[in-house]
């Protein structure tokens, strides 16, 4: 989509300053509107009805647990030098039991991402909700406003543990029969907790505590890159709208 | 009169309408079906959780194995996920290999579900026909990566290497005469240019042939017109994409109206149905095979024409020629903290979607900052299609079923992921 044509809907999105948007971003020609939980239907409903949102892409959930994390310092190096990024507790090094430092109070962990289109107007759109309880994460469902939210939703309970609170059908979806655990959430070791086996002696398939060890190659590291991509609010003031895309 | 009542039918995993794990619970009112209950998941394999443990570019070979025969259209949703949030953009002939390699793909994919798709309705040689074009096709894969399928060939930035000069020969063996194999060596004598282009003369002929086939096929014809029906209205709700929301008669397709790389250069038309069934979507992907077509023709020319470098100059995003870090200390910095560490992303989040075969293939990527994704959450179309299954066969009758599993185009690999 045009930058221009972006950026014109950011503002008028924002003008519209409807009830539970409580921020609205455009970064790399993408608008983003944070909404409120509890006014999200209100909100998603105005948005298909008055600005035709006829099409809800994707819903996706996000777990905030480790943002911002790495494993290898790189701006100041100790007397004993950099730092190896052998320790750390990235998702792909956690055994089964291990514990993951928890966030800081009041920060939210989970977040459901909604994708939008408007095929009239050729326009997209993302929300983001923020669960308000990490414990037990709670989002309205948009499945009578958009029918498509019915599969996603449950892929995001199956793996992150949302809630959405009026689904007609909150069922696993992804995972196995009676698998115990949200897969996707950081605190989830990437090797799992169980595998399954044949037993030639009960003849049957049985669950086993997994063996595999956890193995990370690369550390992962975080550094600020100078590369800046073309980023404004509309509503946050943000100096770094005039920094221009590289060599686009 | 005996009584007659519901029962509960188990269709799968293990089916070969099933294309590949798709488990349904149906609930039948004699053959009619009355509710569906689709189990996906069987084929999950984690492919956004293995994605953040591991640096960018290694990552790119999952994509592959997302809807496995459309390999190179998911990569191409990944890495432009990747350009959008480093702010870099490919040099404008890998822009053309990329639209030329997209194409190709949407050929292969539709080759694939005609030869499916003709197979569970009943008309067996559809198959093979399909399965005789797809080997040219797989052999330009191969031709430029290396691999048939799974070929790992965009990177961000640009594409992993330029267009081969030669393509690979057959050989004479105990299953192949020598005059065989040198007749199917004639197409293979030129670059790989010339070998695509021969097919793109040849393929529309190929086509007429699947049309003579099945099109006004009185069997075919019974078996799809007027099956699944679905109402434009309902297929936006649905959540629908690519030929599944076409078929239903909207116009859209993210090639026209939303442009990515080179397609606002090219031309194409797009096939709009008008019913919104089964025979609708028949008729639009065949007519999208024709219109691949004659992008890939396009872009051939072009691509004779003008050379340049396929892979961006900023070697914090792609290494530098194996030469150049050979006697160059930058250039062998770069390579080493490229190979080892891979490169980290700013902070943001990126949505980037691309008109995929199956319908519209969208990445969204969060990044904290670091060398990993924080997020990959990857949209699949046929997973909105296949959600979909239970309001499209409600009312059909059990064979029904099959023809639209087989409508849907169903992929397992990016419904599971």
């Amino acid at each position: 989509m045009n930058e221009q044509k972006t950026q014109d809907f950011a503002e008028q999105l924002g003008a519209l300053a409807i009830e539970g948007v409580t921020d609205i971003v455009v970064d790399c020609g993408e608008i983003t509107a944070t909404v409120d939980p509890a006014s999200l239907i209100a909100v998603a409903t105005q948005l298909r009805d008055e600005l035709s949102f006829e099409q809800l892409m994707d819903v996706c959930g996000v777990d905030y647990l480790q943002y911002g994390k790495d494993e290898w310092q790189t701006d100041s190096a100790a007397a004993g030098g950099f730092s190896r990024g052998v320790s750390g507790s990235s998702v792909g090094r956690l055994s089964f039991g291990d514990e993951v430092d928890p966030l800081a109070d009041g920060e939210p962990r989970f977040a459901a991402v909604y994708h939008l289109l408007s095929i009239k107007h050729n326009r997209r759109l993302r929300l983001k909700v923020y669960a308000t309880d990490n414990e037990f994460p709670v989002v309205p469902t948009v499945t009578d406003i958009w029918a498509c939210a019915d599969w996603p939703e449950r892929e995001a309970f199956d793996l992150y543990g949302i809630h959405f609170e009026g689904h007609p059908d909150l069922r696993r979806l992804l995972t196995d029969y009676g698998f115990v655990g949200h897969p996707f959430r950081k605190d989830f070791p990437l090797v799992g907790h169980v595998e399954m086996r044949y037993d030639p002696q009960k003849r049957r398939v049985i669950y086993e505590a997994v063996s595999i060890e956890p193995r990370v190659l690369v550390p992962r590291v975080i550094r600020k890159t100078t590369r800046k991509n073309t980023t404004s609010a509309v509503v946050a003031d943000d100096s770094s709208a005039d920094t221009a895309k590289g060599d686009a | 009169m005996p009584e007659i009542r519901n029962y509960t039918l188990n269709f799968g995993p293990q089916h070969p309408a099933a294309h590949g794990v798709l488990r349904l619970i149906l609930e039948m009112d004699g053959e009619v079906v009355d509710r569906a209950d689709p189990h996906i998941g069987l084929l999950h394999r984690g492919t956004e959780k293995l994605v953040e443990s591991k640096p960018y570019n290694q990552s790119i070979g999952y994509m592959d194995r997302l809807d496995y025969v459309s390999m190179m259209c998911n990569e191409h949703g990944y890495v432009m996920a990747i350009e959008r949030l480093m702010g870099i953009e490919a040099p404008l002939r890998a822009q053309y290999i990329r639209v030329m390699f997209d194409e190709v793909t949407r050929i292969l994919n539709h080759l694939m579900w005609i030869g499916a798709h003709g197979l569970d309705v009943g008309a067996m040689s559809m198959f093979l026909y399909a399965f005789r074009e797809r080997e040219d096709l797989m052999d330009c894969y191969e031709a430029v990566s290396g691999a048939r399928l799974h070929a790992t060939y965009y990177r961000p930035g640009g594409v992993a290497r330029d267009l081969p000069d030669t393509m690979p020969q057959y050989e004479a063996s105990r299953f192949r005469s020598k005059s065989q194999a040198a007749k199917q060596n004639e197409a293979r004598q030129g670059s790989l240019l010339d070998f695509l282009e021969d097919f793109c003369n040849r393929f529309p002929g190929c086509v007429d042939e699947y049309e003579t086939l099945l099109t006004d096929n009185r069997i075919w014809k019974q078996r799809l017109v007027g099956i699944g029906v679905v109402t434009p209205e309902r297929a936006m709700q649905l959540g629908f994409s690519g030929p599944m929301l076409r078929g239903s008669g909207i116009e859209w397709d993210l090639r026209k109206k939303q442009p990515y790389e080179v397609y606002d250069q090219v031309k194409f038309d797009i096939p709009v149905g008008k019913e919104g069934d089964c025979y609708d979507r028949y008729l639009v992907r065949m007519e999208e095979m024709r219109q691949s077509n004659t992008i890939i023709k396009q872009c051939i020319e072009w691509l004779r024409v003008h050379s340049g470098p396929v892979l961006t100059e900023d070697h914090k995003v792609a290494p530098p020629r194996r030469a150049e870090m050979k006697g160059d200390m930058e250039s062998l910095i770069h390579h080493f903290k490229l190979f080892t560490e891979g490169f980290c992303l700013p902070e943001g989040e990126a949505y980037a979607a691309v008109e995929h075969p199956k319908g519209e293939f969208g990445c969204y990527l969060v990044s904290d900052g670091a060398n990993k994704p924080y997020r990959l959450k990857v949209r699949a179309p046929g997973f909105y299609h296949i959600a979909s299954l239970n309001e499209m066969v409600q009312g059909h009758m059990l064979s029904d079923v099959v023809a639209v599993i087989g409508t849907q185009d169903i992929v397992f690999g990016e419904v599971d992921r």
